[in-house]
């Protein structure tokens, strides 16, 4: 236990402020790009919405080197849509902590359109026409009727989105690199000491990630059994 | 021009909805079996669904016209409309819902959503949520928060199908008080021929996604016109007829001959008899009677249901006939009767 403080005391704490600050702005960035997606592809005619909805997806379904591969291809400073980004904007997305959060977004991204979509697909659409005929605009009806009716599977959206943003690792270290103190986020150090045979600090992270993980998982049984009370066991 | 004017014609896969409704009565009821495109209509009129062509015109504006390709969007049609579910949001509170429909100062909002409340008997629930409401309760918010926006037409969509029994009966007479003062007009659409007898005063009768007969609600009663809105109305016995001459009808279903003293209509296919107008008879045969040749009786909390095999052949063969509880004394008294007799005032001449 001694040990375990002091290693505490010694440690880097980077990782953990990237990985945290990494998550909460991929988190946000998907919710509300997931939130549009999920509205523009359920207004869709079945067979765009498939093929729209493949797309989507397939950042989850793909292992995140093959994301991070076209990552690169695309952001590499050494090529041509990469150098345009920097020569234009000044803005450089390989080993910076942009890279951080673009590759977190793209793994992450999917689990808040499937969920936000899932959700909005089970409102009944009266209530959407109900606000129409009551002279409420699209946005306000979106905002104010059908986002808060979604709210559990909203919540657990988001939820699942920061925890994955937060614990990806291998588009990340494709992209972003492990630069500690810029782009070295917590799964990347785990990977990098157990490569030194520190079994001590990655056990540490280790703990950590699993307290951060299962409280997301608390996290999304408290808000959606919250609105889930009258569904009977069975 | 008349205040309400829907000329609707759209086309669903193989449905095809072709509906003219003009009236100029405060009260509009649409009468229909479920997908008869009932809704459908009501939806069109909102906004909530395109329309292929037609025009539609109410309240003095002119909402949807194909000819000079206006539509107007469902938020700018100030048309109410009351879904089956009422669906209120169910995040808001009872006093949120109210307001939804209102723009403008918020202080000035919640005293009008306040005061419609009231009106409804609603008050002191105003921080509700929906879900704690029961369903008459339901109902009142929903009208409250439609009658808030002070639309030019409201619509009702079956808007007792959710409500059993006792509560159905009590909001509908709720729903007429709370109308009363309404100016504009109405149109409730159901499949219940007792809601709309209560609460229309012009009737239309759709079948098919068609207009097969309108007119005064009680005329449409009292002369459906076709079998389709015989049927609808509750007419149980219908018999194809064969015209012998303008008083004579061989009614093939019950094997009779029926006699008539007014000419029957030229064009005349079935006769429809409604079920608690047969007559009970006893001791000779008359004219325009069927032998009592009981089948089955089938006894209700207010009536009995009795079934009588007629002469005749085809679906119509066997024949209702509903009575009273109170009317059953005589058949207590002198047992079932000889005869079943048709009076030529019930007749329903239809095509």
């Amino acid at each position: 236990m001694d040990s375990f403080i002091e290693l505490a005391k010694t440690l880097d704490w980077s990782p953990l402020w990237i990985s945290l600050k990494t998550g909460v702005v991929a988190t946000v960035i998907s919710f509300f790009l997931g939130l549009w997606a999920a509205r523009k592809v359920i207004k869709k005619d079945y067979r765009t919405k498939s093929v729209l909805d493949g797309i989507l997806t397939l950042p989850m379904v793909l292992p995140p080197t093959v994301a991070g591969f076209f990552l690169l291809l695309i952001f590499s400073r050494r090529r041509s849509f990469g150098i345009f980004l920097n020569d234009t904007f000044d803005i450089q997305v390989v080993h910076t902590w942009l890279g951080c959060i673009l590759a977190a977004t793209v793994i992450a991204f999917p689990l808040m359109y499937r969920n936000a979509r899932a959700a909005f697909e089970q409102i009944d659409a009266n209530l959407v026409y109900a606000g129409r005929t009551l002279g409420m605009s699209e946005l306000e009806i979106f905002w104010r009727v059908v986002v808060p009716t979604a709210g559990p599977g909203i919540a657990s959206g988001t939820i699942l989105t920061f925890a994955r943003a937060m614990g990806e690792y291998g588009a990340t270290s494709m992209l972003a690199g492990n630069i500690p103190g810029k782009t070295g986020t917590v799964s990347q150090r785990i990977a990098m000491v157990i490569q030194d045979g520190d079994y001590a600090t990655a056990g540490f992270w280790v703990v950590i990630v699993l307290l951060i993980a299962f409280l997301a998982v608390f996290l999304i049984n408290l808000i959606t059994g919250k609105h889930m009370k009258n569904i009977r066991k069975w | 021009m008349s205040q309400l004017y829907a000329d609707i014609h759209k086309r669903i896969g193989n449905f095809e909805l072709d509906v003219l409704i003009e009236s100029d009565a405060r009260r509009i009821g649409i009468l229909g079996a479920s997908g008869s495109g009932k809704s459908m209509t009501l939806k069109c009129i909102a906004g909530i669904e395109d329309v292929d062509s037609g025009r539609i015109e109410a309240g003095g504006r002119v909402l949807f016209d194909s000819a000079s390709k206006t539509c107007l969007k469902p938020q700018k049609r100030n048309v109410g409309y009351m879904f089956q579910n009422y669906a209120l949001f169910p995040t808001m509170t009872v006093l949120g819902n109210v307001m939804a429909g209102l723009r403008g100062r918020k202080d000035g909002n919640r005293s009008a959503a306040m005061d419609m409340l009231k009106r409804f008997g609603m008050e002191g629930f105003e921080n509700r949520l929906p879900g704690e409401l029961s369903g008459g309760q339901q109902q009142r918010v929903a009208l409250a928060r439609i009658m808030v926006t002070e639309p030019g037409l409201i619509l009702l969509d079956e808007p007792y199908s959710a409500l059993d029994g006792y509560l159905r009966d009590r909001m509908q007479l709720e729903m007429l008080e709370m109308l009363d003062d309404y100016k504009g007009q109405v149109i409730m659409v159901s499949h219940s021929r007792d809601e709309l007898y209560r609460f229309s005063e012009e009737l239309f009768v759709l079948d098919g996604g068609k207009i097969i007969r309108h007119g005064a609600t009680k005329d449409v009663f009292a002369d459906p016109g076709c079998i389709g809105a015989a049927r609808l109305t509750g007419c149980k016995n219908f018999s194809a007829v064969d015209i012998s001459d303008e008083h004579t009808a061989l009614a093939r279903d019950w094997g009779i001959t029926l006699k008539t003293e007014r000419v029957i209509p030229a064009g005349t296919e079935y006769i429809g008899y409604r079920a608690h107008s047969l007559e009970p008879v006893w001791g000779e045969r008359q004219d325009n009677c069927i032998k009592f040749d009981l089948v089955r009786s089938d006894d209700l909390p207010f009536e009995k249901n009795l079934y009588v095999q007629s002469g005749g052949e085809g679906e119509g063969s066997i024949i209702c006939w509903f009575i009273q509880r109170d009317a059953q004394k005589d058949i207590g008294k002198k047992g079932y009767p000889d005869y079943l007799k048709m009076t030529e005032e019930n007749m329903l001449f239809l095509k």
